[in-house]
Parts: C-alpha cells; sequence; structure tokens
C-alpha cells in the first residue's frame, strides 16, 4: 500500500508556518515553564499536603493528597496518601536518594529548583518566572489577535469539530498530516492550554496570594477557597505536564527537523500534495 | 514498511528525549540560592515589582476577607517560635506579663510605651481572618486587639519615615555567637491599615504563649512570618539598613521576600 506520501525525493512546497510572535513566545514559555514547574516543586515540598476549602485541617481532615516519609522497622519508607489511598513511593516521593543517606523530601532534589530545601529561593525564582509568563501570554494574544494566528490556528471552527472523529483515527494510525495551518486535534489542545490552562494557573496562582484576595475576594470564592486554588494550580501543573509529554511525542512522531525547523526559523515543509501558495519555497 | 520504521524511530527518539528530561533538574541552578549572585539580584527584582504592582492594584485601607464564626473549625495552629527561652520573656510570662510594655520608638515626635491592661483598655477589634504560612497551610481563627494606626498617631511619627520595624522577644535563631531575634517589618500602609491589630486575644482567649503571648501584630494582607509574635517595640525609620542582614526581618534576611503579600 505505497501511497505518494512515502515515495523518496517527493516533497510538498516549504511554507512560512510560524510567526516571529510565535516562535519567540514559545520558546520564553519553554524557558519559564521549566523554572516554573521546578521552583513550584520546591514550594510544594515546604507543605506536601493538597486540601479543598479556605483552609488547611489540622484537627480535621480535608486533604485529599498528602506526601510523607515514615520510619518503620525495613528503613525509611515514602508513601502519598491520595484520597485517603496510601502507596509506597520509597524512591521517588517522600523518600529518595542513596540508601545510607536518603533524603526526605517529597519530591526529590532531581526535579527541584535549588536542589535541595530552599523554599524562599523557590519563591523568589517561581515568582520572577510568574512575571515573565504573564508577560509573554500578552504579548502572544496580542500579536496572535493582530495576526491571524487566533483566529487561522488556535481557536477550532465547526469545520474542524466535525473533523475531529476522522483526524483522531487518523492520529492512531500515526497517520500524520503537514498542512498549512494545524489539524483539528491540535488546534483543540492548543486551545485548551492557551483559553482553560494557562488562564486557571495563572488565577489560581494569584488566588493564593493574601494581597490579591483583599482586593478581589471574588476568586476565592470562583475557586472555592484559597486551599482548593492551591489544589487546582497543582492538578493544572499536572494536566500541563501530561501536555508537554504528549506535545514533545508528537514532535516526535511528526518529524521533529522538521518541526523545530518551524519553530526556530519559521518554515516548515509540508505534506506533498498541499497546495501551495503566495511566498511559499519549492 | 514505512510505518514500521516510524514507529521504531519514533520509539528510539522518545526514549531518548525522555533520558534527557530526567537530567535537566540537578543542581545546576543551586547558585540561584546565593544572594550575592548578580543573576539571583535580578530575579529578586520581581519581588519589588510583586510590590509595586499590588500597592498600585490595591487600595490602601482595602480589607482582608473575614470570615465568620463557624468558619473556626480549629485551633490556631502554631509554628515559628513556639515558646521563647530568653531570660527576658521568661521573666515576664512568670510575672503574668504585667511588667510588659509596648513602645514605640525611633522617627516619632515623643516615645510612648504602653501596659498590657492600658492596650486592653484601648478601643479593641475583632476580626476572623485566614492566616497563610509561606510553607502553604492557611488556618483560620478570630484574633482580638488594638489597632496599631491611633497608638502611631499619639507618638506622631515623623514625616521622613518610611518602614515600621517590628522588634520581639522570641530567640528564633541559637547561634554559638547568641541568640538572633525575631524582627520584621513592613511599610506604613500596612503599619496603618484598619485590620492590623495588636492582638492580645486568640478565638475568644487570651493570646497563648505559643502564638505571641504577649501581643502579636496582625498584618492580614500578608504572610505568616508577616505576624510577628511576642512583639514589645514598633521603631520607625527611614532604611531597614543596620537591622540584622538590612533586608528588613529575619526570614527575609535569609532570602524570603520582604513584602510578603504573595
Amino acid at each position: 500500500m505505497t501511497d505518494i506520501k512515502s515515495l523518496p525525493g517527493s516533497q510538498g512546497p516549504l511554507i512560512y508556518r510560524q510567526s516571529i510572535w510565535t516562535r519567540i513566545t514559545h520558546w520564553l514559555w519553554v524557558i519559564c515553564l521549566f523554572f516554573l514547574l521546578l521552583t513550584g516543586l520546591q514550594i510544594f515540598n515546604a507543605h506536601p499536603a493538597l486540601y479543598l476549602g479556605q483552609e488547611s485541617g489540622f484537627e480535621y481532615d480535608n486533604s485529599i493528597l498528602r506526601i510523607g516519609a515514615f520510619n518503620t522497622d525495613a528503613g525509611p519508607r515514602g508513601r502519598i496518601t491520595l484520597f485517603g489511598q496510601t502507596f509506597d513511593t520509597t524512591g521517588v516521593l517522600g523518600v529518595s536518594g542513596p540508601k545510607e543517606r536518603p533524603v526526605f523530601t517529597a519530591f526529590p532534589g532531581a526535579l527541584t529548583i535549588p536542589g535541595y530545601r530552599d523554599l524562599a529561593t523557590g519563591r523568589v525564582v517561581h515568582f520572577f518566572f510568574a512575571w515573565v509568563f504573564v508577560g509573554t501570554m500578552l504579548v502572544w494574544f496580542v500579536a496572535s489577535l493582530v495576526n491571524g494566528h487566533l483566529r487561522r490556528d488556535v481557536v477550532p471552527r465547526p469545520a474542524d469539530l466535525k473533523a475531529l472523529p476522522s483526524d483522531i483515527a487518523a492520529h492512531a494510525r500515526f497517520r500524520l498530516k503537514h498542512g498549512r495551518s494545524y489539524g483539528p486535534l491540535q488546534k483543540l489542545s492548543y486551545f485548551v492550554v492557551f483559553f482553560v490552562l494557562f488562564p486557571l494557573i495563572v488565577l489560581t496562582g494569584l488566588t493564593m496570594s493574601p494581597g490579591v484576595n483583599a482586593s478581589a475576594p471574588w476568586m476565592l470564592d470562583l475557586f472555592g477557597g484559597r486551599q482548593t486554588a492551591r489544589t487546582i494550580h497543582f492538578i493544572v501543573m499536572l494536566l500541563l505536564v501530561a501536555f508537554f509529554v504528549v506535545h514533545v511525542l508528537m514532535v516526535i512522531a511528526a518529524g521533529p527537523i522538521n518541526e523545530l525547523r518551524s519553530m526556530i526559523t519559521g518554515w516548515y515543509r509540508a505534506s506533498p500534495g498541499t497546495p501551495t501558495g503566495e511566498g511559499d519555497k519549492p | 514498511m514505512s510505518k514500521l520504521i516510524t514507529r521504531r524511530n519514533f520509539l528510539r527518539s522518545s526514549v531518548v528525549a525522555g533520558s534527557g528530561l530526567v537530567l535537566a533538574g540537578c543542581d545546576q541552578f543551586n547558585f540561584l540560592a546565593d544572594q550575592s549572585n548578580p543573576i539571583r539580584q535580578v530575579v529578586e527584582r520581581a519581588n519589588v515589582l510583586t510590590y509595586q504592582a499590588q500597592r498600585a492594584l490595591i487600595g490602601e485601607q482595602t480589607l482582608a476577607r473575614e470570615y465568620s464564626a463557624s468558619e473556626i473549625r480549629q485551633g490556631q495552629r502554631p509554628n515559628g517560635s513556639t515558646d521563647p527561652t530568653t531570660p527576658e520573656y521568661q521573666f515576664l510570662r512568670a510575672q503574668d506579663f504585667v511588667p510588659y510594655r509596648f513602645t514605640v520608638k525611633g522617627m516619632v515626635e515623643r516615645e510612648v510605651s504602653f501596659s498590657l491592661d492600658e492596650l486592653r483598655n484601648m478601643p479593641a477589634r475583632s476580626q476572623i481572618t485566614r492566616h497563610d504560612c509561606v510553607e502553604g497551610w492557611s488556618c483560620i481563627a478570630k484574633w482580638t486587639g488594638t489597632p496599631l494606626g491611633p497608638i502611631l498617631d499619639m507618638a506622631r511619627v515623623k514625616p521622613g519615615a518610611r518602614y515600621a520595624v517590628y522588634h520581639c522577644f522570641d530567640n528564633i535563631q541559637r547561634t554559638i555567637s547568641g541568640d538572633i531575634l525575631y524582627y520584621t517589618s513592613s511599610d506604613l500602609v500596612d503599619a496603618y491599615h484598619p485590620q492590623s491589630i495588636l492582638s492580645y486575644g486568640l478565638n475568644d482567649q487570651p493570646l497563648p504563649v505559643a502564638n505571641g503571648a504577649p501581643v502579636r501584630l496582625r498584618i492580614e494582607r500578608a504572610l505568616g512570618y508577616k505576624q510577628p509574635k511576642y512583639l514589645h517595640t514598633v521603631e520607625l525609620v527611614d532604611s531597614l539598613e543596620g537591622f540584622g542582614r538590612g533586608r528588613g526581618g529575619y526570614w527575609e534576611d535569609t532570602g524570603y521576600d520582604w513584602y510578603g503579600g504573595i
């Protein structure tokens, strides 16, 4: 079943796919999210539990997740308690590092900045990159609104939703089409990241600020309390990590050189059969 | 055939990319913990931006949320110093804080000081608020005390004063060269905020030692380390240099941001 796509020497047009704004904001976000994730886990390690509500229950239990270390006859064990179910996570969560000199942090030092307990530095770096992250969001939004990226590539149209089932089927069979614009699944996932996950993680982060709480108490009500906001912040982090993993896997599956080139130079080799347009190169 | 190769290449590349990620953390960013590092100093400027943005966007008198009595579901969780061991504090504690004096000094027209009974006889305010520890947890409790602002007015703060430094009895850290006593500071907006009270009552009881007896200042729009316990003196100054390491507080000296509103 050889079709034209797999014939050597045949290729589609080279198209200018990513504007300078898309490329700059993309790599700024890469840097921001890297530091935000690793300093965020540092901050989480200072109190490795998540709750629902306004406050943290010490004399009652409103926690949904706890990570901790416990000494047993067989040595220290790391444990995670999730919705009342406890799992042994020794070596990864709670207790990690060499057996003779174990480290008792929730997330291991390899996943935090700095690589040891330092809440103060974690916070300083987290808030620096939070500012850069939000600034990048604003630049991206304005530029993408003006240059049409938003309308063309991000906001799904009715036709995209109609084509969704066949696009899912194509992805399941690793048949990836490299067109001028994004496919339905791509559009939908970027839309969710830009218009659901990014705003959510910023707003839940701000809801943890006692200063912001004073001027915008509605945010406490919107998220169901400061501790719930903290929990949502953590969950959105997990979703962004999941997006990152799938995103990188898709880049690899779709041809990492071509994909990376488009996000560095803007130029992208489309699939054979893609209609050529003005400004394309052969 | 092409599909098979694609999938095999895909898996192989994925493993390579994945192992790169695992190595990503490590210790190469530990230099950011060094307060003298120029990059750290640039990164710390974001704290100034946060402070200025919050001061610009949040009204000076805007109140922190107050909760209803039914939302007090537990005692106030104590942490930091819970049992100061300086002789001075232990003497006052043994005397039921009768000899205690709360003092306002520094850049004021006249230094004033008050006993605990005098503070209790001043106009009182009770507020049920949420205490947010920098570690991440929160706890709701009822705080009763007298607002700091009118007391500062009695001392008549001089026009050049920019900060209030809060001096405390507790030896938060004991070193071979002596005790380090807790202190922190705020701008005058926080010092004069209507919810900034010298609290002597917690959940309708006298303030316990573990929570800062006899007096703890509440700055309700900031994190827990801006709520100094065992408070005895407020000093009005135009610069934070000369106190500790000059960053405006015990925790601030170790690298925590001075404003503490986020």
